[in-house]
């Protein structure tokens, strides 16, 4: 069971797989990188230029609609919304890599030494593994907040450690599945020891999985933290943040209800992309689905 | 079955007391102390002192951790540090928001997806088929607040047919208000549940449509639709229990966003304001709370499924 | 009698031919044998004779059923088709049984689907055939799990449901190479017996072809999609017209001999 705050649906779809593989190359990759594209670009260039500096207001123009001057329109204190957008970009993209880093960090040893460790330490580890999936992340991000207070540390730390469970999981599941082939049973007999195995065997035989998950793990973390900072529990002001930006929106929709797409329509092309990213990835890389892309008409 | 029904309830107690020492622990290393938060600047020690014995936190860290455990077994999850009224009690003052709104948005979305997942995997070629899963695949990708804003904004701001959020200060005393207020939040539960059930319903039906059985079936002269129906229940039960255990899970942690997007007395927003407020006792008692239910839902749902699938139960 | 015919039978995905170009026909009581590697598109052609390929595979050419093109049918055209007139055995009795549902009810559905008939008759005429596949103890072996019972014991009850609407052509695809080998020579003497008694002309489909040579009196030998060999058996034995045909027989040969001494008697 996983119920982070938006649960991870990364159900394998079996019947799906030859009638897209019918195209030879995978057009979700394309989409995919474009969408998510658009949103590091975004992020970047905010890096270096802005429309607005982050904390100019415009007292004459507030809760103005798209203009020349203001492409996104401005807020109830006049500020530029497309610049928010943009910094919001970066915070999103800032604390999905990071809380997607933690979850790794955390995840793939523990599913690692799980596979490979022998039965007592793989139920140890498989019961802590279920126990934090069935604390939500939100839940968790919480107690964390209550404990430190809002921040960026706070929000990265409570979202990564909630999908960790989640890499930790499927980390284990394809390891074992690797551990039991004959191969590594071979390599075994031979003498390899379990560092060499997990070194030439597993590791190149999970990777790919993993990275799908990342992929998919990113999206989880934009939405995440877009929740958190909605309910002011995630980057605290005056860094911008695409939930917080909805958050204000939402007070002043009944005047200016444009202010509600753009961060909203931010967050699904976000994690649009990733998703499809991760199919795109999936059909790519998984070498088992690539060989019998060759050898279909059995 | 009995011997893995006391493995699975050992199992169970053993999570409560994992999530309760994180609930306990993760709270204490708090930096600062709650007394100094909550007296005025300037108070004397003997004031200050007086705080601490009340709040118990003058005893050393394992005599509270027992007496926390202690509480607990006998249903008492500690009083507000503010208001110092029981958790428990504020607790089950929010419950009459918090169980209709999950439960209707867990039997609506129920509804509504089961049909429409089944109809999308049938159906996964067919332009209406790859509407559908486009459709749920935004319902997944746009956070759920959002959605809030927009039906808000849609139906109450601008067709100004239902109340914009809030719940009658009398409850359910007045039924037709109450089910007004919840009529929208509701909606903006079912639509992001809804989409992310379509999802796990179309991909649990083109597992059984993927299966031999279903061709042996079609080889027989079935139908896909009949083929379905012929195996489609009694092979897909176990993976439905699994699904609708997250979907009540989901449901319940969903009412936090929901009832801060909708301005709702609920669970989520108690919870929501003992976090800003620090309120610890609070926290503490409703994060466990809900975990509690979520492991709960977790024990039902394994239990059903070794029910409906014979298969499983040879399993440890 | 010509019962089922194919001509010019092709089947492609993408573009990219799979099968290219077969053509055979089956009269009553006839028995084909369909021989070639896998992969060799005997499994496809199988499929495509029920209309029943995996979607995004195309065919072309004629399928003709009782006089009638089938090729490009509509589904609901197909369903009055199979089991009824053509019916199949798949390899694996383990995953082509649903593993939840005693096989008994899974004997008894196509006869209540083709024949309306009502559940408790359905049921006997299910018990009915358990005994006519020789299971044991029928009335209590239609209650039974697929994996309650033994994988020959599972492909009798695969036999039942295909036979059970009394269908004119029977496609029994690899029905041996999942089991072991006394278990095989079992099945291969109870299908024998079948299509004996029920007349019921036989698609057998296999890459051994001293299993297809046993029970098929026509040998058509496919390889890379097409057919190579068309030919009594005998003929086909004796004398292999393809060089792909001559390595069957000469290794086919090559084992029995092996075989035979070490295995004893071991009779097909």
């Amino acid at each position: 069971m996983s119920t982070p705050l938006i649960d991870t649906v990364d159900a394998v779809e079996t019947v799906d797989a030859p009638a897209r593989r019918r195209g030879a190359r995978s057009p979700s990759l394309i989409v995919g990188s474009v969408l998510l594209l658009v949103i590091v670009a975004l992020a970047v260039v905010s890096l270096v230029w802005t429309p607005y500096p982050l904390d100019h207001t415009d007292p004459a123009a507030r809760l103005a609609g798209p203009s020349a001057p203001h492409w996104a329109g401005t807020d109830r204190l006049g500020r530029d919304q497309f610049t928010q957008l943009m910094l919001g970009a970066r915070t999103a993209v800032w604390i999905g890599l990071s809380s997607v880093a933690v979850a790794f960090v955390i995840g793939v040893p523990l599913g690692l030494l799980a596979a490979a460790a022998g039965r007592f330490v793989e139920n140890a580890v498989i019961g802590v593994i279920d126990i934090v999936i069935a604390f939500p992340t939100l839940l968790l991000a919480m107690l964390l907040v209550t404990v430190y207070g809002a921040s960026t540390a706070v929000a990265i730390s409570a979202i990564g450690i909630g999908v960790s469970a989640e890499v930790a999981r499927l980390t284990r599941i394809s390891a074992s599945r690797v551990f039991t082939q004959d191969y590594v049973l071979a390599a075994r007999t031979c003498g390899t020891g379990p560092l060499m195995i997990l070194v030439r065997h597993v590791l190149p035989n999970i990777w790919h999985t993993l990275l799908v998950q990342a992929t998919l793990a990113f999206g989880v973390a934009v939405i995440a933290e877009a929740s958190l900072s909605y309910l002011g529990l995630g980057t605290p002001p005056p860094a911008p943040s695409w939930g917080r930006m909805l958050q204000e929106a939402q007070s002043t929709v009944a005047v200016a209800p444009w202010n509600v797409l753009l961060p909203g329509l931010a967050v699904a092309v976000a994690v649009i992309g990733v998703n499809l990213l991760g199919d795109g990835l999936r059909e790519v890389l998984d070498p088992q689905l690539r060989t019998r892309r060759r050898a279909t008409g059995r | 079955m009995l011997g893995y029904l006391v493995r699975r309830v050992a199992w169970l107690l053993g999570s409560l007391f994992v999530a309760g020492s994180a609930v306990f622990f993760l709270l204490r290393v708090l930096p600062g102390d709650p007394a100094v938060t909550l007296l005025a600047v300037g108070s004397s020690p003997d004031q200050l002192a007086a705080v601490r014995h009340r709040l118990g936190t003058d005893r050393p860290l394992l005599v509270q951790y027992g007496h926390w455990f202690g509480d607990l077994l006998a249903g008492n999850l500690g009083a507000s540090l503010f208001t110092r009224t029981p958790v428990l009690d504020q607790i089950a003052g929010r419950l009459p928001v918090t169980v209709p709104l999950a439960l209707s948005a867990f039997v609506l979305s129920l509804l509504v997806a089961v049909p429409i997942g089944v109809f999308a995997a049938v159906r996964r070629h067919g332009a209406l088929g790859l509407a559908v899963s486009t459709l749920a695949q935004l319902g997944i990708a746009l956070p759920v607040f959002w959605v809030g804003i927009v039906v808000v904004w849609l139906v109450a701001v601008r067709w100004r047919v239902l109340p914009p959020g809030g719940f009658p200060r009398t409850g359910w005393q007045d039924p037709a208000a109450a089910v007004q207020s919840l009529v929208l939040p509701v909606a903006t539960l079912t639509i992001a549940q809804g989409s992310v059930l379509v999802r796990y319903v179309r991909s649990a039906t083109l597992d059984v449509l993927s299966q031999e059985y279903v061709r042996t079936a079609r080889s027989l002269g079935y139908s896909l639709p009949r083929a379905l129906l012929r195996h489609g229940p009694r092979n897909g039960a176990a993976t439905v229990v699994q699904i609708l255990g997250i979907l009540l899970a989901s449901s319940l942690l969903g009412t936090v966003v929901i009832e801060s997007v909708f301005a709702l007395p609920g669970l989520g927003s108690l919870l929501l304001t003992s976090v800003k407020a620090r309120d610890l006792p609070v926290v503490q008692g409703t994060v466990f709370a809900m975990t509690a239910t979520v492991l709960v839902v977790g024990l039902v749902v394994d239990v059903v499924q070794r029910l409906v699938d014979p298969r499983l139960r040879g399993q440890a | 009698m010509t019962v089922l015919e194919t001509t010019g039978l092709s089947i492609a995905l993408d573009r990219e031919p799979l099968v290219r170009d077969v053509s055979f026909a089956l009269d009553t009581r006839d028995r084909v044998g369909l021989i070639g590697e896998s992969g060799s598109g005997k499994s496809l052609t199988a499929l495509a004779l029920l209309g029943l390929l995996p979607a995004g595979m195309r065919a072309s050419g004629r399928i003709v059923i009782d006089g009638r093109d089938y090729l490009g049918a509509p589904d609901r055209q197909w369903r009055r088709v199979r089991g009824r007139t053509v019916s199949i055995v798949f390899q694996e009795p383990l995953t082509a049984l649903d593993p939840l549902m005693p096989v008994g009810r899974q004997i008894a559905g196509p006869l209540r689907l083709h024949q309306g008939l009502n559940r408790s008759d359905a049921e006997r005429r299910a018990i009915e055939w358990c005994e006519r596949v020789h299971l044991p103890d029928p009335a209590r072996l239609v209650r039974a799990l697929p994996h309650e019972i033994s994988g020959g014991q599972r492909q009798r009850v695969a036999l039942a449901m295909a036979l059970a609407c009394r269908p004119r052509v029977l496609i029994a695809d690899e029905p041996t190479t999942a089991l072991d080998v006394t278990v095989q020579a079992q099945i291969l003497a109870l299908l024998d017996e079948l299509i004996e008694e029920t007349g019921v002309a036989l698609l057998f489909i296999s890459h051994d072809l001293p299993v297809v040579a046993g029970l098929a009196r026509h040998l058509l030998v496919m390889r890379d999609g097409r057919l190579v060999e068309s030919g009594p058996v005998d003929d086909v034995l004796r004398r292999p017209r393809s060089d792909y045909a001559r390595q069957l027989v000469t290794s086919a040969a090559r084992v029995t001999r092996l075989a035979r001494p070490a295995g004893g008697g071991e009779d097909r």
